[in-house]
């Protein structure tokens, strides 16, 4: 039943003949056709900003009080794009390869060929609006190698290229704004989709400032609202950041691709406390110096530096002597918890290991370590206190992505016809790992140069539907029931804060679906899930009135989303028996202790469909097909 | 065009430039009363009040002098207006401001200081650019307005000393800020030029009023 | 990991049209290793097992990068760190015992929407009176077509650097938001993308700012002392040019 509408013909040519098939919609019909976008990150800003230079009517929307602030302005290290402009044989191919690869082979080809082949429009398209990217002296862009990957195809800007893409994006955004092409709401939260006959026909917003409940109407609704790694509590995600529109879309029939594909990055500063309200990362490419330690006696308390050479047990190198520190996230991820658990951790919380840049400053010197991280050092030590130059940085896992999320098909349309979800939203082109640098290379590629040509396919056969009105029943339905969560938020009369119910939904899910998985942990966190959220809606206590700015209720109703998300996340962990990229079943082990796929039975992407709040939701499956790659098991040794 | 002239960055300009010029009038008019104490006694008396007759006779001079009326007015009135106009942008200030943590003192309080300086000028052209146009004082030996001794009494006065010592501290911060602000708001302090600049605007903003101030304390301690 | 507490004096006010006033809290067994935001959390999280409402800001990436974190903390904004915002500020800076006070940022041109959240959307339409450059999707040449310079680009980079905080805003005695608007102006005018719009841009984005309602511009350098990213007054000064040059040619 599931249909992923993947073009014939042979890969490298499937985009490029779908191009020239697509039916066009004609000028004088863009301008009748209303589309709504959710989320105005990368994927948001440069979709609706794309399809209004095309001269379709777009409304967006943000929670945040400008489009500017999106969570993709947090990534650091930079942007693929198969240009070769360094001459070190990288082709569209090789881009395509090693993102299936590092995907795990749980990702469609010919999506991940697409979004190959779209990646160097996305740095021509970002250089023309001025992003600075980093440059060679003769004037030429800069490119380094980011993920272990074997040629530098990352184009950046500092450590800070998800803001300069991102502002480049708001930048195109805004000068449709200023046109009247785009209609911008800031602090509004999409509540729920509105479904008529089927089709996705609009939008219940909540106007966070006033409180007011407002209809859109769309002849299409896309959604570009970023991951769901807040679910875990403690992520590398912006606070704002949630689940709460693909989730209404899932209750309204978009099925949700792959949840428990969650990526732990492994260089994060490690948590210091209970208080704690996010985490931070730190840049991937510190691993390219930087060696990372524990001491090899259980429990050593001694200052890093007190601890001997010989005393130290460098287990990335000694595990993985062809990739040392190297090692993709999720097998260096892995290996922190597997010396963390045996009680080999240090800092306070033993949770922790040490990354080291004695060696580096001793062979590059200061002054070298200094130019290529030096603002990564200094965002440490105000962080920490510590000055990474003379003490180890200290670093643990945390969770940074999600590469599950509502499944689309080759369009991107979800199952809900006329609706559509792009960038970190939905589940397409990571499989079960991301590499680095391909998160922004995604939400520009969707929302710049795929989304805009095939939501024509489908708003070309919808040019005679006229704007309903949204005094339709449908609207009337969905507002009530969004202002019926948020009355009974409001007068629950409970006593305990939406803060601490999700803490502890995070601690339940870190610990049973997090870095490793078993199924006698997530058969018990489902229960523990079930009665979490019975408590939630037994106790949450939400002050304040809802007319009003109210940032606890908003919380209140991501929190009640997330608990329900979680459940399904940790369904579909216990259903894939395989250990797959961030996956890791206890079950599916090599002797030695590495991740084993199990490609006889689980070459597929699930699919989980809503059945009802009292109802399991089913598992639909996409077969994957692999015409061009070879599937093999990853190696890093 | 129009809208070049009504914006705020085109006032400041204004303000800025009309400041500059200030400023060379302030060497101009440095150089006259240096004359005070350049000589003394009948030698001083004669050359100072022949150069106030040049001053107050000469076509040339009259043209300046209306371009430096001018430039007072206009600042003044541009300054204030700006210095109102932000004052609405701000209309509750803040219960905690720790302002000397992040810009110097000068810079923060330029209309106080401007404000001495205008109350400066007018009580000093009181004293003596209206008592050369107008007021009831006699001629000197050789037939000149002797506003040399009218200076010379002035600056008898202990207060009248003091007033004009303050004041000129109060210049100088004014001048200290005020130059190379100009500068910047013309847009000309660029990287290159910042150093040169701001070297600039400290020394004149201390010699400048040092000298200024010089004349009446020694006109004070001769009179002593 | 010392224990601290502390007493806060918060600006609290309900809407935009209600009056507001300074309430004071004590919140104990503070730690040095919390951030400041993680101590007002603290806080809220001891309101709401109240029943109280807790106090409103505006937060989000809690990295230092997305501009949303604003207040003004004992009279700095982002507090007394340089090239800090106020999420990667650590309690570590603060001493048991003191008493921090905490107010929105002041600015007509920003409005109170509650607490210490304001409203900033007139940057927003700053940026809308010409702070891009018009490229459609689709209609660019190849990436190294346009050879620039590493120091042009560097420079264009620094001023990019601004997160539309409003620290500048909130530091400047006369609530100007120049830095803001000439950090753009900067960045579009020094690179070769931002040629053909140069003059418009800067006419447009100048008269805007004027329009919101900011005050000028007395060249305190409050804003770059303030400023998280530590954005350089010398594009007020690009900024000054600019509009005079753009202005001149006609």
């Amino acid at each position: 039943m599931l249909n992923s509408r993947i073009p014939d013909g042979p890969l490298a040519e499937k985009w490029t003949k779908y191009k020239s098939k697509v039916p066009l919609v004609s000028p004088a019909n863009k301008r009748r056709l209303d589309v709504i976008v959710i989320g105005t990150g990368l994927a948001g800003a440069s979709a609706a900003s794309s399809m209004a230079e095309m001269g379709y009517n777009v409304k967006t929307f943000c929670f945040q009080d400008s489009p500017r602030r999106a969570h993709s302005i947090a990534a650091q290290g930079g942007i693929n794009a198969a240009k070769n402009y360094q001459n070190d044989g990288d082709s569209v191919y090789r881009l395509f390869y090693d993102t299936i690869k590092g995907g795990d082979y749980r990702s469609r080809e010919a999506n991940v060929h697409r979004l190959a082949e779209v990646s160097s429009n996305i740095i021509d398209q970002c250089v023309a609006q001025g992003v600075p990217f980093a440059r060679e002296y003769g004037g030429t862009l800069d490119n380094r190698s980011f993920g272990g990957v074997q040629v530098s195809r990352t184009f950046y800007a500092r450590g800070q290229t998800g803001q300069q893409l991102l502002l480049g994006a708001y930048s195109a955004l805004s000068r449709q704004i200023a046109k009247g092409n785009v209609t911008m709401y800031n602090r509004h939260e999409m509540l729920d989709i509105v479904v008529i006959d089927g089709k996705a026909r609009g939008v219940i917003v909540r106007n966070l400032i006033t409180g007011e409940y407002e209809r859109h109407f769309g002849h299409a609704v896309v959604l570009a609202t970023g991951g769901y790694g807040n679910v875990f509590y403690l992520s590398t995600n912006a606070m704002g950041s949630n689940v709460t529109a693909a989730w209404k879309a899932y209750k309204k029939g978009a099925m949700f691709g792959n949840p428990c594909f969650t990526q732990i990055h492994p260089t994060c500063i490690p948590v210091s406390g209970e208080y704690q309200s996010k985490l931070t990362l730190m840049s991937e490419s510190l691993r390219n110096d930087g060696r990372i330690w524990v001491p090899n006696k259980k429990g050593d308390d001694r200052r890093p530096l007190d601890i001997p050479e010989d005393e130290r047990d460098y287990y990335l190198e000694r595990r993985y002597p062809a990739f040392g520190n190297l090692v993709p996230r999720d097998v260096a991820s892995r290996a922190a918890k597997e010396r963390c658990d045996t009680g080999f951790g240090v800092g306070p919380t033993k949770l922790a290991v040490y990354l080291d840049f004695k060696d580096a400053i001793k062979r590059l010197g200061q002054d070298v370590v200094s130019a290529r991280y030096g603002n990564l050092f200094e965002m440490y030590e105000k962080i920490t206190g510590d000055d990474p130059y003379t003490t180890p940085m200290r670093i643990y896992p945390a969770v940074h992505y999600t590469m599950g999320g509502l499944w689309v098909d080759y369009n991107l349309m979800t199952t809900v016809p006329g609706l559509f979800a792009i960038g970190e939203c939905n589940f397409s082109d990571h499989g079960a790992n991301r590499l680095g640098a391909s998160a922004l290379m995604q939400g520009l590629a969707d929302g710049y140069f795929v989304l805009p040509y095939t939501i024509g396919e489908y708003l070309s056969n919808d040019i005679r539907t006229p704007t309903i009105p949204t005094d339709h029943e449908e609207f009337d339905k969905a507002e009530k029931d969004a202002r019926d969560r948020n009355d009974r938020l409001l007068n629950n009369d409970g006593s305990r804060s939406v803060e601490s119910l999700h803490r502890d939904l995070g601690h339940i899910m870190w610990e049973n679906c997090g870095m490793a998985r078993n199924e006698i942990n997530l058969t018990s966190a489902i229960s523990e899930i079930q009665s979490l959220k019975r408590d939630f809606w037994d106790k949450v206590s939400v002050p304040g009135r809802d007319d009003v700015l109210n940032p606890e209720l908003e919380k209140a109703g991501r929190v009640a989303d997330f608990i329900e998300l979680g459940e399904l996340m940790v369904r579909d962990a216990l259903d894939r028996r395989e250990s797959c990229g961030g996956h890791f079943r206890e079950e599916s082990q090599t002797e030695e202790g590495e991740a084993k796929r199990d490609d006889e039975n689980f070459t597929f992407s699930s699919a989980w469909e809503y059945t009802g709040e009292e109802t399991e939701p089913t598992r639909n499956k996409e077969e994957l097909t692999f015409d061009t790659v070879q599937l093999t098991q990853r190696s890093y040794k | 065009m129009n809208s070049y002239l009504t914006s705020t960055l085109f006032r400041k300009t204004l303000a800025a430039l009309s400041g500059l010029f200030l400023v060379i009038f302030l060497f101009g008019h440095l150089a006259g009363n240096l004359q005070l104490i350049m000589l003394s006694g009948d030698a001083a008396q004669k050359q100072f009040n022949e150069y106030a007759l040049f001053m107050t006779t000469n076509p040339a001079v009259k043209i300046l002098s209306l371009l430096t009326y001018t430039s007072i007015i206009l600042h003044t009135l541009l300054t204030l207006f700006l210095a109102f106009q932000s004052k609405s942008a701000r209309p509750i200030n803040y219960a905690v401001s720790s302002g000397s943590e992040n810009s110097r003192w000068a810079s923060r309080n330029m209309p106080l200081l401007g404000t001495i300086v205008l109350v400066f000028i007018v009580i000093h052209m009181k004293s003596f650019w209206y008592e050369m146009h107008w007021g009831d004082i006699g001629n000197d030996l050789w037939g000149n307005r002797d506003i040399y001794t009218v200076t010379i009494v002035a600056f008898r006065e202990l207060w009248y000393t003091a007033f004009y010592v303050l004041s000129m501290v109060g210049l100088g911060f004014h001048l200290c800020h005020g130059i190379s602000s100009a500068f910047q708001t013309i847009g000309i302090k660029t990287k290159k030029y910042l150093g040169p600049i701001e070297k600039f605007a400290t020394m004149v903003s201390i010699i400048v009023p040092i000298a200024f101030a010089s004349i009446p304390i020694i006109l004070y301690l001769r009179s002593l | 990991m010392a224990e601290m507490n502390l007493t806060l004096k918060i600006w609290r006010q309900d809407g935009p049209n209600d009056p507001g006033g300074f309430k004071s809290y004590t919140v104990n067994g503070l730690n040095t290793h919390m951030s400041f935001l993680e101590m007002l959390d603290v806080l809220n999280e001891k309101l709401v097992n109240t029943g109280d409402e807790p106090v409103a800001f505006d937060h989000d990436c809690r990295e230092g990068i997305c501009g949303m974190c604003s207040m003004v903390i004992n009279g700095r904004p982002h507090g007394p760190l340089e090239g800090t915002t106020t999420c990667q500020l650590h309690m570590r800076h603060f001493n048991d015992g003191d008493t921090v006070t905490i107010e929105p940022w002041r600015a007509k041109p920003f409005p109170i929407l509650k607490d210490l959240i304001v409203d900033r959307t007139p940057f927003d339409r700053i940026i809308q009176a010409g702070g891009f450059v018009s490229v459609n999707t689709g209609s660019a040449p190849d990436g190294n077509a346009i050879p620039i310079g590493k120091e042009i680009s560097d420079e264009a980079f620094d001023a990019a650097a601004c997160i539309g905080c409003g620290a500048c805003v909130a530091a400047c005695k006369n609530a100007s938001a120049s830095l803001f608007v000439a950090a753009k102006i900067s960045q579009l005018a020094l690179l070769p993308q931002g040629q053909p719009e140069r003059e418009e841009r800067v006419v447009g984005m100048v008269k805007q700012m004027d329009d919101e309602g900011f005050g000028h511009c007395t060249n305190t350098g409050a804003c770059e002392a303030e400023c998280p990213k530590e954005i350089s007054v010398d594009y007020i000064r690009k900024m000054n040019w600019e509009f005079h040059r753009a202005n001149v040619k006609g």
